[in-house]
């Protein structure tokens, strides 16, 4: 199991590692991605251009010269030195700066469509075939159909006070839940809600047909054949093998909407956190923040594949970690 | 006499499915003494297994319908509501079946299945249900109970499972352990041994067997009486030795016949059944096995009842032939017919 | 005689010899993955099979039976040993040189509802190994596929149907009719029997048999059940644990086991008659097979073995020659007569504990077979 574990955070280095050199190796690829120039802004001399250049290593060229100006800013990036090329901030605390508000909406969401993912899936598979399924079947689908940012606009639309509609929800904005719970809270229903929706859904039919699939096992028969109650069947037998494969999904989902995935949310509720702050950065083709912030969510995602894979290891006594 | 236990009375059971109506079950009647193994004998579709789960109340269902009367201790299970079917199953009933390893919840221990087995039925806290099980796990056969009540199905081999399995069958002491193909998954040397068992806890539990099979063979040493089932009839009932010694039914011929026999001089030709079981959705005029059966005449268009045609009391069988014309002509069936030709 | 030199003795040639086949699958731990224990699935096997016959071979799960015919097709690797396939060593060839021999050798599988792909329309896996191997035009492929889908009992009219419509016996058909199309010279059927009803086993027995007749078919026949086997083999070997234990000719076996374990596989064959099956000794194994990761000392089988004595814990008998054709490997030979035994050397080998001479049987007739009078027939 250590030895195991080990291994695995060998194999996530070598994954951080990777992602770093793929997005310096894209941004140094795409035109208008020269970061002296950048940095010296538009009345730059070409003497100034040029110093910028040396002290960035950016004048060393060829292979060589790659992995030097690669190395350089990972280094900083690690060592929290790293600033920004468009407004000389320090990205390791800009992300910082983004994390509460990040936390707070994919921990809230993450309950949320976990929650009513498997309500929803569980019901419907249940009454499978009945009006509830059928019904159930068909908000889900326009729940997976709908864009985030169109439903992000038009609840702020409908119920935030946009244009004389009913003020029901503060239109956007972040609180901290140091300062005010309630409105901390009052604040994240609806980017919770909107984030969601999209999880909801598609978690409650894969549910769905976890559940119809596992009904049909032997094991479920010999439950039944022991006497258990339904509803002890379906919780103890039916769903915990049905929720196996529903723990890699949330687990990667989680993890990237931790990680700054949930850009179009954060966007639209104008809640500035790691996804809005990668945004901005992606808007003004900044390379420093984009790198810290891709190597921020890769390694949530490194970090919660490890983790699904234990609890898989944990859920299946089968499995065997090798 | 021994007590009744079971008392099941024309019973027919259908399933409606995209296709049509499936006559799993047309029309089967039996009883069962405590002590008693009896054997249910067919090939795959002839109801057999469809018969066993009715009376566990596992084929309820929005597509089944059913008939007849299934009366365990003078209540009819079939009127029982599914809330008070639980308190039958595995309380009333056991049930073992084929694939032990699929049987068997992969992700809990093999002590926590049965003790909540046992905890179903019975107000007993987790201690006293878990040291039944260990005392239940060393009656079936399996070394060192008290760590291996901690391993995880996988962790079993196929045998043990199927021990084990039977060891949470047993774990209610129902009165009837219903036992759906328990050795076909099976090495033939595990096979014997679990034959062996299921005979010898039938005894110690004080309780009757209902064994479900393909093979007459598994089932010589430990039925009392056997039913044969075809197209989900019976085609042929009576004691053991009616069955294996003076078979009336050419289908039964036929089962006997297939059985690769060690007892035997090798054949040139194996005997089979040609061909494969009817439709249960379009099932053959007549007589069921007519298309199958190398003696039907003219007669057979009508399909025969279950009738007592020979001298001992208590066979039947469904068969139009001369009673004197089968017992000449079914040893060339039995014994693999071109068997002589060295 | 050894095992290999039998086949060259009886006449007809080997179409496949094995030579001291291994195969260990390493258990890895720890960072490093280390290789800190082996399975050995098949540990040091030799056979030959003659071009046209049916060599059965026999054991319970675990005994390495299986993984022994997916090496010989070179499924799985061999760790070591020797695999020659008419002629030709195979247990090396690369992945090219070795498809035009892979034509040659097919494999039917024991579970006939998980080795058909479902997807997929029984003509088109029935046609693909043509397909692969580029064997004639789609028009000829196509008739072929009719031609074959008869000869094993099918109609052509099934050609577009999905595996799911047959029942258990036709889709081992439709198996045995994918192994037949690309007409080759040898079958590997892994329990090709054991999960149909008795009454389909025993025509998928037959169309076996008329096969092999029909094309010269040569049979590797792998199963559980040593009632099954005898109807389609002409040798059979019975493994455990890893080795095969004896190695006779069919009827010979059934008539005639010297190793315990050979007798202890027939007697628990169900008989399908009440008063033999309650008359003959029931010899019943206790236990499982143990791990194949550490085999037992000495012979294998001697903790199950009824007859084990010292020398079993300690020695590993060697397969012997008992005349015949008749290789067995066991200190207490049943079925063998004294002057046999002398000439056979078994004695010679309990050298180390000369004790045990008094374990060795004297006479035969007090260790009766189990199997219940059985008529010595030859084929």
């Amino acid at each position: 199991m250590g030895a195991y574990i080990i291994r695995r955070i060998f194999g996530m280095l070598l994954v951080l590692v990777a992602v770093s050199l793929i997005v310096y190796l894209i941004f140094i690829v795409i035109p208008g991605g020269d970061p002296a120039q950048r940095i010296a802004g538009r009345t730059a001399t070409p003497a100034n251009i040029a110093s910028i250049r040396h002290k960035l290593g950016l004048d060393k060229h060829g292979f060589t010269g790659f992995f030097i100006q690669w190395f350089s800013l990972v280094k900083q990036l690690f060592t929290a030195k790293l600033v920004s090329y468009a407004n000389q901030t320090n990205v390791v605390s800009q992300i910082k700066q983004g994390l509460p508000a990040t936390f707070s909406l994919s921990i809230g969401a993450g309950i949320i469509w976990m929650g009513f993912g498997v309500l929803v899936g569980t019901i419907s598979a249940v009454k499978a075939g009945r009006i509830s399924d059928r019904l159930i079947t068909a908000f889900a689908l326009i729940g997976i159909s709908l864009p985030v940012a169109w439903l992000g606009l038009i609840l702020r639309y409908f119920l935030a006070g946009e244009r004389g509609s009913p003020s029901w929800f503060p239109d956007g904005g972040y609180v901290p839940l140091t300062s005010n719970p309630w409105q901390w809270f009052y604040h994240l229903l609806l980017p919770w809600f909107t984030l969601a929706v999209l999880f909801i859904g598609f978690y409650g039919r894969v549910l769905r047909s976890n559940i119809l699939d596992t009904i049909n096992e032997d094991f479920v028969r010999t439950a039944k054949a022991k006497g258990l109650t339904s509803r002890r069947i379906l919780v103890k037998h039916v769903l915990r093998a049905s929720l196996i494969p529903i723990v890699t999904l949330f687990g990667l989902d989680f993890a990237s909407v931790l990680g700054g995935g949930a850009i179009i949310t954060e966007s639209v509720y104008n809640l500035h956190g790691v996804g809005w702050y990668a945004a901005q950065s992606i808007q003004s083709e900044d390379l420093p923040p984009l790198m810290g912030v891709t190597l921020y969510g890769a390694m949530f995602i490194v970090v919660f594949t490890l983790i699904v894979d234990l609890a898989y290891a944990y859920l299946d006594p089968r499995i065997r970690l090798s | 006499m021994a007590e009744r236990l079971l008392e099941v009375n024309d019973l027919k059971v259908r399933f409606a499915t995209e296709d049509g109506i499936v006559q799993a079950v047309s029309g089967i009647s039996f009883e069962l003494e405590r002590g008693k193994v009896l054997g249910i004998v067919g090939e795959s579709g002839s109801g057999k297994s469809v018969t066993a789960m009715t009376l566990m109340g596992l084929t309820r269902g929005v597509n089944a319908a059913f008939e007849g009367e299934v009366l365990y201790k003078g209540t009819d299970l079939l009127e029982v509501s599914d809330r008070d079917m639980q308190e039958y199953r595995g309380n009333e009933l056991g049930m073992i079946f084929q694939d032990p390893m699929t049987s068997l919840n992969p992700v809990y221990r093999i002590g926590e299945q049965i003790v909540e087995a046992i905890q179903a039925h019975e107000r007993v806290d987790k201690r006293t249900a878990r040291a039944r099980t260990i005392e239940l796990l060393r009656q079936v056969g399996i070394p060192n109970p008290d760590t291996r009540v901690d391993n995880f199905p996988h962790e079993f081999s196929g045998g043990m499972r199927q021990r084990a399995m039977i060891a949470m069958a047993l774990s209610c002491n129902p009165s009837i352990l219903i036992a759906d193909e328990p050795t076909t998954a099976l090495d033939v040397t595990i096979q014997a041994q679990i034959v062996e068992l299921v005979s010898r806890l039938k005894d110690d539990f004080n309780s009757a067997v209902i064994f479900i099979t393909h093979d007459l063979g598994v089932i010589a040493d430990i039925a009392d009486e056997i039913i044969v089932m075809y197209a989900g009839r019976v085609v042929e009932r009576g004691s053991k030795r009616d069955v294996f010694y003076d078979p009336q039914m050419p289908y039964t011929w036929g089962l006997l016949g297939s059985i690769p026999r060690l007892d035997r001089p090798r054949p040139e030709r194996l005997h089979t059944i040609e061909g494969s079981p009817p439709s249960l959705i379009n099932l053959p005029d007549g007589c069921k096995f007519r298309p199958r059966c190398p003696h039907a005449f003219e007669k057979c268009k009508a399909e025969p009842g279950l009738e007592n045609r020979v001298e001992t009391p208590g066979h039947f069988d469904r068969c139009w032939l001369d009673v004197e014309f089968k017992r000449s002509h079914r040893d060339e069936t039995i014994s693999g017919g071109s068997a002589e030709a060295a | 005689m050894t095992v290999l030199e039998q086949a060259s003795e009886s006449g007809s040639a080997a179409l496949l010899e094995v030579r001291h086949v291994k195969k260990y699958f390493p258990i890895r731990k720890g960072l490093l993955q280390r290789e800190v224990a082996r399975v050995h699935a098949v540990d040091d096997v030799s056979f030959a099979v003659r071009e046209g016959e049916t060599l059965g071979l026999v054991g319970e799960s675990g005994c390495g039976k299986s993984t022994l015919g997916r090496t010989v097709v070179r499924l799985l690797e061999p760790t070591a040993g020797e695999i020659i396939f008419q002629g030709t060593p195979i247990q090396s060839l690369g992945t090219r040189r070795l498809r035009p021999l892979r034509r040659e050798m097919q494999m039917v599988f024991q579970d006939p509802y998980a080795s058909l792909n479902p997807r997929k329309r029984v003509g088109t896996i029935v046609s693909d190994p043509m397909r692969i191997h580029d064997l004639g035009s789609r028009a000829e492929q196509k008739r072929r596929v009719a031609e074959i889908l008869e000869t094993v009992g099918l109609s052509p009219e099934h050609y577009n149907r999905f595996p799911h419509e047959f029942s258990g016996g036709q889709r081992q058909r439709i198996g045995i009719a994918r192994a037949l199309a690309l007409r080759p010279k040898l079958i590997i059927a892994d329990e090709p029997v054991s999960a149909l009803d008795v009454s389909i086993q025993s025509q998928m027995l037959n169309l076996l048999d008329e096969l092999q007749k029909e094309f010269q078919l040569t049979f590797v026949f792998i199963a559980h059940d040593l009632g099954v086997v005898r109807h389609v083999s002409d040798r059979i070997a019975v493994m455990y644990l890893g080795k095969i234990v004896e190695l006779s000719p069919a009827e010979e076996l059934y008539t005639r086991p010297i190793m315990p374990y050979t007798e202890a596989l027939l007697s628990a064959v169900p008989i399908p008659d009440p008063d033999l099956a309650e008359k003959r000794e029931r010899i019943v194994l206790e236990g499982d097979v143990p791990s194949p990761i550490n085999p037992p000392s000495g012979c294998r089988f001697h903790p199950r073995c009824r007859y084990a004595t010292d020398v079993c814990r300690q020695i590993e008998p060697p397969l012997a020659d008992y005349g015949n054709g008749h290789l067995a490997a066991c200190h207490h030979p049943l079925n063998v007569d004294k002057a046999t035994l002398e000439q056979v050397g078994v004695s010679e080998r309990h050298s180390p504990a000369e004790a045990d001479q008094s374990a060795l049987p004297q006479d035969t007739s007090g260790r009766s077979n189990p199997a219940v009078a059985p008529d010595t027939r030859s084929r």
